[in-house]
């Protein structure tokens, strides 16, 4: 009880602050693992003041910003934030944040990536599967009733010799690669950069890694490169068989050309955990069998939640005693 | 199988190529991929009763002295009173995942070897479990069910699923299926243990001889083995008890494996997590109250069926029938354990 007035007290006075726009999932979920000696919150969204008034009010002297896909740091919001240094996000993707701006002004930025690369792999594995051996689509069979009325459901296709091609080999591409190669598959991969020490063939474009493989599992950030990298073309390129999973960002993939392969029959199928405008789904796939659709959460499991909010605490705490960041985003 | 090709075959060269009885049930066909017919009438006769329009007992028995080998087609009963219309047969070549449709022990006893065709289906049988188990975990199914329902702008929040690495993997039979689940679950950083009828020396895996002790120490329970009177029933309420709340079944063997009735009250009750079942006790019915749970994820039995793996099987057969024949060492004979 005492500690938690002294701890108050602290608050009000001493501790430097953390502005908070828009609470991220992990601060909801597990408010109690934000509660520090080093940083109070300041929480944007409890205020009824317009952002930017509520900013220009008290958030001048703010070091640091943990925000999240809800709460961009677009380069306006940075203009009202003169003692930035830090921007935190609780997700692995970063593409909300303006990092030529920050790269600009000197302002670090750090992700979650590592905590959610396994479980990450995990999904676009068993997507993977699912679309190819159709088992929510025998699901739904079943559950419709359909078996001893229709008889045996539509065979799959062998997920063993299967040749992958994996679009980013960072942490989660990596990942995906070495579950691949338990079950058999030839594992491919295109990525800004060779990477020399790894052992599978490299493809210098989305095209190209496309044209030789039967499936594409999409792993890389949502860049200005990689917006709408994947389109009709490379869709082509993947083949009638192809199967496309996307744990990434909808954008990466140009959604509408995409769509429409699958109506036309253009590509085989895709397993899709993300959306160019979520919560939106577009209308032709729910009539889809060869399409299997998650709503941005099959990636996600609470330890991994858990792992990322004290991956952001820590963050915090090195930063507020000078100390180097847990996991800082290297601008290349 | 076209007659007008068999009876061709029959005057070309029946003295020539050695006789296969193809055993199958009226509604069951071998499957008839163009390179599998080919290479299987090229080798051998094939004698097919219910091609013939002879009468199924006086075809048999019109034949039987030439018949030392046949083909049973998927899970096609081989009953004693089958064995003793063939008195010459030598070699019954399986064409499933299972055997317990053969009676292996009438087999035995009058020297007929028998070949299964597992190794041609493990690989497709593990990949279906490791996918069932992702899906029951992190809710594949369910979500997408969600999804197009058209509940995700409406209800924004869909309850997370579960993490895979670290689980620890209690495998029911450690034959050429639960080895092909573990190599991949390993990969995952799963780790893995096994019941099996005897010790493995060479896997490193913790052995547990009582499935009810493994259960215990697993977090998941992949049923791979084969059905026979030891092993019905094996998964009952104490081994789904002693699995627990968060437990997940995955069952790609049979589905008289698991007390069926018991793992219904007991995913009902919430006494276990979840279960992944490709098969069932009563095939092609499966119990009402599974078709509304979330936590379970259904397959009408076709784990094993990938059009890659009937070449597999196919090839199998195809070997095994020429070994036998040229009285070389069979591929996949069922040991006498």
């Amino acid at each position: 009880m005492e500690n938690h007035q002294e701890r108050s007290d602290h608050r009000s006075q001493d501790l430097p602050q953390v502005l908070v726009i828009k609470p991220p999932p992990v601060l909801t979920l597990f408010e109690d693992k934000f509660i520090s000696s080093k940083f109070q919150l300041l929480k944007a969204w409890e205020s009824t003041l317009p952002l930017d008034q509520f900013l220009t009010n008290y958030a001048g002297s703010v070091r640091a910003v943990l925000c999240s896909g809800a709460s961009p740091i677009t380069a306006d919001i940075i203009r009202l934030l003169p003692s930035l240094q830090l921007v935190i996000t609780a997700s692995a993707g970063v593409n909300h944040i303006d990092l030529t701006e920050c790269r600009r002004l000197g302002i670090a930025v750090t992700n979650a990536a590592g905590v959610f690369s396994d479980d990450g792999a995990d999904a676009a594995v068993g997507l993977l599967i699912d679309v190819l051996r159709k088992v929510s689509a025998a699901d739904r069979y079943v559950r419709n009733g359909l078996w001893p009325v229709k008889g045996d459901y539509a065979l799959g296709s062998k997920l063993g010799g299967k040749r992958v091609g994996v679009v980013g080999l960072g942490g989660f591409g990596s990942a995906v690669a070495k579950r691949l190669e338990a079950f058999g598959c030839t594992v491919l991969y295109n990525s800004r950069t060779q990477k020399p020490s790894v052992p599978y063939p490299f493809y210098s474009t989305v095209l190209e890694l496309a044209a030789d493989s039967d499936s594409l599992i999409i792993c890389c950030g949502l860049t200005a490169e990689t917006r709408h990298m994947i389109n009709r073309e490379v869709l082509l390129a993947l083949g009638k068989q192809g199967v496309i999973v996307n744990i990434a960002r909808g954008a990466i993939i140009n959604e509408k050309e995409m769509v429409e392969c699958l109506v036309r029959g253009e590509i085989g199928g895709a397993g899709l955990d993300v959306f160019e405008n979520e919560p939106n789904v577009p209308e032709e796939l729910f009539g889809l069998d060869n399409v299997v659709l998650s709503p941005h959460r099959v990636v996600f499991t609470p330890e991994s939640f858990v792992a990322a909010s004290e991956l952001v605490v820590g963050n915090l705490e090195a930063f507020f005693s000078n100390k180097p960041l847990l996991s800082p985003v290297i601008y290349e | 199988m076209a007659t007008k090709e068999t009876d061709n075959q029959q005057q070309r060269s029946s003295q020539e190529l050695p006789v296969v009885l193809v055993n199958r049930l009226p509604s069951f066909r071998l499957p008839s991929k163009p390179p599998f017919e080919d290479d299987l009438l090229s080798h051998f006769h094939l004698l097919d009763p219910h091609d013939s329009p002879e009468p199924y007992d006086s075809f048999l028995s019109r034949h039987a002295s030439s018949i030392r080998a046949l083909i049973t087609v998927g899970t096609t009963p081989v009953t004693a009173e089958f064995l003793n219309l063939l008195p010459c047969l030598g070699l019954v070549v399986g064409t499933s995942a299972g055997l317990d449709h053969i009676d292996l022990p009438a087999c035995r006893s009058r020297g007929i070897a028998v070949t299964n065709a597992s190794s041609a289906f493990s690989e497709d049988v593990a990949d279906c479990a490791v996918g069932l188990l992702i899906d029951v975990l992190r809710r594949i199914s369910s979500a997408d069910r969600f999804v197009r329902g058209r509940m995700w702008p409406a209800k924004k929040e869909y309850p997370l699923g579960f993490k895979l690495r670290g689980k620890r993997v209690g495998i029911v039979g450690l034959g050429s299926i639960g080895s092909e689940v573990a190599t991949r679950l390993s990969a995952f950083d799963c780790s893995i243990a096994y019941s099996s009828r005897k010790k493995k020396p060479s896997v490193p895996f913790p052995f547990y001889a009582n499935v009810g002790d493994l259960a215990s120490n697993s977090d998941v329970l992949i049923l791979c083995c084969a059905l026979t009177e030891e092993t019905t029933h094996i998964v009952n309420k104490d081994v789904m008890i002693a699995l627990g709340k968060q437990g997940v079944i995955i069952n790609v063997g049979r589905g008289y494996l698991i007390d069926e009735k018991e793992l219904v009250q007991c995913l009902l009750r919430g006494e276990i997590g979840g279960a992944g079942l490709d098969v069932f006790e009563n095939e092609p019915n499966v119990p009402k109250e599974l078709l509304g749970l979330d936590n379970v994820v259904l397959s009408p039995h076709r784990a094993v069926m990938t059009p890659e793996s009937f070449e597999a099987l196919l090839q199998l057969t195809v070997a095994n029938l020429k070994a036998f024949f040229s009285n070389k060492p069979l591929l996949s004979v069922v040991s006498n354990e």
